[in-house]
């Protein structure tokens, strides 16, 4: 019982770690590469709006960088103390790949954001904009490490189990194991399009606000225009996904469906349902017939793994908890597809001439529409961790998939420590994420003032941005 | 292919491991000990521009400065796992106590300059709060590992007194950053703090070396038979020299012209890498004090080699970037206004 309490409550700390770290990497990985387009645009045009847009976003960087990193440090002692036996057993993997990120990423991103946010009157531009470059950089090359992890544990290949021990044969088929590919892709848009809504979002709640400047019309012009591109190719991206899922961990996918037990092909679409561990089958079920074969073999008859299948015939269950991978995968698909309506939606409307004969005035676009875009501002959040529940509960009961249980990880510490300290991690998560969401708001309702954005304050990123306003209005930057 | 001058690799990796995972482990401690001190003595500052510009003097380099944490952690997970697993759920409520101060430091960073400035004072007591458990967690760790990972009332102890000799070092080499970054004022009051953590200092240093070769039988070997205390005796006369030259630099410190306004701090990394050096002395083989020898507790040489090959690449390119971060903001701290 003791250990079984430590291991349920292991698995909470960890995902509720996990989850809290996810956030701000999502956010920092393509707000990177959106300062970087912003600082360009400046310097190709020479238009003020783009740099307040890159000093107004800047700030958002710096802050969510802050929480992704310590969040991150976190995670890093994660591993040794809730999860012992995962670096016993498949150490000689994960090790080394873990420490191709520290080296290749974390140093780079650590060491440059310094520059980045402090440096810009004391080096030349061209050295900021390659710092610049080289954060962005940096947080691409972390997901791509963990990624490779988080995968390889999810289609394990190129190892060989010597007394229990996993020991590398083959790194160019453990870093390319076949779900890496769609993961990092997958990954990499869904953090694009997490950054596109939020800075549509922020941008019209300002413009509702009745700050109607130059540069918040045009950070939602180029929020709504990044989502619409890039919506359309996640949800490519994540079908090719669900595929590949398919020939790799059929019971996720068959958990994924809701699909308990063979219907001969002709599998339906499940709109609806509350899948029923008890039973084994679904409870209210609403379906579209035979559509789920369609889309996982493009044919109507077509065969999909059943839930039943992965029965032992002890009464094992062998496949994940059904509900959970069930409504999470949903949750996820809904919110894609509310992405893709808005966002088209509100080009369409955009896309009409104003009497000016202009396209893209902000002020063609609906009120309902625009005021969809303020709470769509976190959509990413929810459908980046509602992919992400699918993903990791969909891999139960293996940590890693066929090779290791997550039962047989466990560090072997009383529960009431788990417990206790799972218990400050939440209370802090809270009250964190509290203040953050706190100071983006407040962020955005004093931009709106257009008072100076903050006092100047020596430790704070305003230093750099104010610096190149300053150069922009062709002053020389200050001392 | 993996042997090395006839060694077979499961020896001579583990303990080139060794010695990078020490690394990694002294650069952490020099440097976030220097950013960590700061941070305890912001309640110090003479008014709020004070401490802005203290935390202005860090602002640039904390977060590299905490990724030698992560590479330690990370080589200890991936070059000895066993021991890590070990360590780490031996060390389960410092080190959570260890990752919620460096958690409440780091986004402290950017809220107190961020959120409404009638929240400044709540986020300035969190850095504070934060950098100060960090140390605490830090110290307290140090003196279980030395003590080899029992709970005891004595070993507890032990540890208590590790914690406070830890916090006054990094109080210490935080003051020494402050004289080297700061100026006027600020840079008086730094030497003034320095001056006196260093009896603290010796005090600590001194509690821990008489303490760990009595406890230990094997340490107490290492040192003291035969002919070894001849080989070792620089580490002790050395820190002593450190020790009475700072102890005079700083009498005499401000100086005109700013002179040698660099020597404390230098002085005190110096100090810090005696002491490691002294520890890394005591405890080799061992990564586990008592238990487990670096040699059985490292993983598959082909793993550690393929993380060597990297390293070869990265760590100099590693360190050639950082110099460059330190280059770009040398000399002294300015509070960046622009009006
Ligand atoms: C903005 C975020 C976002 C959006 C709009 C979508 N996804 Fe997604 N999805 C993710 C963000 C995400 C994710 C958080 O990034 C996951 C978790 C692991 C991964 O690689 O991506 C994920 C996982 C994930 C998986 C799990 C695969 C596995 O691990 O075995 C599938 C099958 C899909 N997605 C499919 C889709 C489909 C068909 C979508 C169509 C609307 C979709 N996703 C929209
Ligand atoms: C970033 C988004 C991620 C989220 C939101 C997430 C979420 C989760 C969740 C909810 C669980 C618990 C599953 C269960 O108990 O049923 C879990 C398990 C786990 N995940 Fe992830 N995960 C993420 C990424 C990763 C990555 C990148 C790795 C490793 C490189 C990883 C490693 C693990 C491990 C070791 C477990 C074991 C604990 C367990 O199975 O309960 N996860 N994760
Ligand atoms: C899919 C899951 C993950 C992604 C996409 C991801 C990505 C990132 C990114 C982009 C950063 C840079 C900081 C930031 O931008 O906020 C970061 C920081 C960090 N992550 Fe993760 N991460 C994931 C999971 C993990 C896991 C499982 C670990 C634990 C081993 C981890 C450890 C860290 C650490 C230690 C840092 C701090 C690095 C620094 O000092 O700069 N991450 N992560």
């Amino acid at each position: 019982m003791e250990a079984l309490d430590t291991l349920i409550l292991s698995r909470i700390q960890f995902a509720a770690n996990i989850s809290f770290h996810i956030l701000f990497p999502t956010i920092t990985i393509a707000l990177g590469w959106f300062l970087l387009f912003f600082k360009l645009r400046f310097q190709w045009t020479g238009d003020l709006k783009w740099m307040e847009a890159y000093r107004f976003w800047v700030k958002v960087f710096a802050l969510s960088f802050a929480m992704g990193v310590v969040s991150g440090i976190t995670m890093s002692f994660q591993f040794g103390t809730n999860w012992p036996g995962f670096m016993e057993k498949v150490g000689n993997i994960a090790g080394p790949l873990l420490a191709y990120e520290v080296m290749t990423a974390f140093f780079l991103e650590a060491v440059f954001i310094g520059i980045m946010l402090f440096g810009y009157s004391r080096v030349p531009s061209w050295l900021h904009t390659t710092a610049t470059f080289l954060v962005a950089f940096g947080t691409t090359m972390s997901t791509f490490w963990i990624i490779v992890l988080n995968s390889w544990m999810h289609t394990p290949q190129g190892f060989e189990m010597i007394d229990g021990v996993a020991h590398a044969t083959d790194w160019w088929a453990i870093i390319f194991n076949p779900s890496m590919p769609y993961r990092l892709a997958h990954m990499l848009l869904a953090s694009g399009l997490t950054v596109s809504f939020l800075v549509a979002g922020i941008a019209a709640f300002r413009y509702i606000l009745g700050d109607r400047k130059e540069t918040v019309r045009s950070q939602i012009r180029v929020g709504l225009t990044f989502a619409a591109l890039l919506i359309p190719i996640q949800i490519f991206a994540g079908d090719m996904h669900g595929l590949n899922t398919l020939e790799h961990q059929p019971a996720k996918v068959a958990a994924m469906e809701g699909n308990w037990s063979d219907r001969d092909g002709n599998t339906p679409l499940i709109l609806f349902a509350l899948p029923n561990e008890e039973t084994r089958e679904n409870d209210f079920e609403i379906a579209i017939p035979n559509m789920a074969s369609i889309i996982l073999t493009h044919h109507a008859e077509g065969a999909i793994p059943a839930l039943d299948d992965f029965v032992a015939e002890d009464g094992t269950v062998l496949h994940p908890p059904v509900d959970k991978v069930f409504w999470s995968f949903r949750v996820m698909v809904g919110t894609g597809f509310a992405m893709l309506l808005l966002s088209w939606g509100s080009l369409a409307f955009l896309w009409r001439r104003a009497e000016d004969g202009r396209r893209f005035a902000i002020r063609k676009l609906p009120r309902p529409l625009l005021w969809g875009l303020v709470p769509m501002a976190l959509s990413g959040w929810v459908a980046t961790l509602a992919g992400w529940y699918t993903t990791e509960i969909g891999r139960q009961p293996w940590l890693v998939n066929g090779v290791m249980s997550t039962a047989g990880a466990v560090a072997d510490v009383p529960a009431g420590m788990v417990l206790s300290t799972l218990i400050g991690y939440l209370v802090i998560y809270a009250a964190l994420l509290f203040a953050y969401l706190g100071v983006i708001i407040y962020l955005a309702t004093k931009a709106r003032h257009g008072e100076p954005l903050t006092e100047m304050t020596p430790a704070s990123s305003e230093a750099v941005v104010d610096a190149i306003a300053r150069e922009d209005r062709g002053l020389t930057p200050a001392e | 292919m993996m042997d090395l001058f006839g060694y077979p690799a499961d020896t001579w990796l583990p303990f080139v491991f060794a010695g990078l995972m020490g690394l990694s482990i002294l650069l952490y401690v020099i440097l976030d000990g220097y950013d960590l001190g700061v941070g305890i003595l912001t309640p110090l500052a003479d008014g709020d521009e004070q401490k802005d510009m203290m935390v202005a003097s860090i602002g640039p380099f904390w977060d590299a400065n905490e990724t030698w944490l992560v590479l330690a952690v990370g080589l200890l997970l991936v070059a000895f796992p066993a021991a890590h697993g070990l360590i780490l759920s031996t060390l389960y409520l410092p080190v959570f106590v260890l990752l919620v101060g460096l958690i409440l430091r780091g986004v402290s960073f950017e809220f107190r300059v961020k959120a409404r400035a009638k929240y400044k004072g709540l986020w300035n007591g969190l850095f504070f709060a934060g950098s100060l458990m960090a140390t605490l967690a830090q110290g307290f760790m140090l003196g279980l590992y030395i003590m080899g990972l029992q709970f005891t009332t004595g070993t507890i102890l032990f540890s208590i007194l590790c914690a406070l000799a830890l916090t006054v070092g990094y109080a210490f080499i935080g003051a020494t950053w402050l004289i080297l970054k700061g100026a006027d004022a600020l840079q008086r009051r730094a030497v003034a703090w320095a001056r006196k953590c260093i009896g603290g200092l010796v005090v600590g240093i001194g509690a821990i070396s008489l303490a760990s070769p009595l406890v230990s039988e094997r340490i107490w070997e290492k040192w003291f038979s035969g002919t070894s205390i001849l080989y070792l005796s620089p580490l002790p006369v050395l820190s002593l020299i450190l020790l009475w030259f700072l102890w005079s630099t700083l009498s005499r410190m401000p100086k005109e012209n700013d002179r040698g306004a660099w020597k404390p701090f230098v002085s005190a990394l110096g100090l810090f890498t005696l002491a490691f050096l002294g520890l890394a002395y005591s405890f080799y083989p061992y990564v586990v004090p008592e238990q487990l020898t670096i040699y059985e507790a490292a993983s598959a040489p082909e793993s550690l080699f393929i993380i060597l090959i990297g390293a070869c690449f990265v760590v100099p390119t590693i360190l050639g970037y950082t110099a460059l971060a330190y280059w770009v903001f040398r000399g002294k701290t300015r509070a960046l206004r622009y009006d």
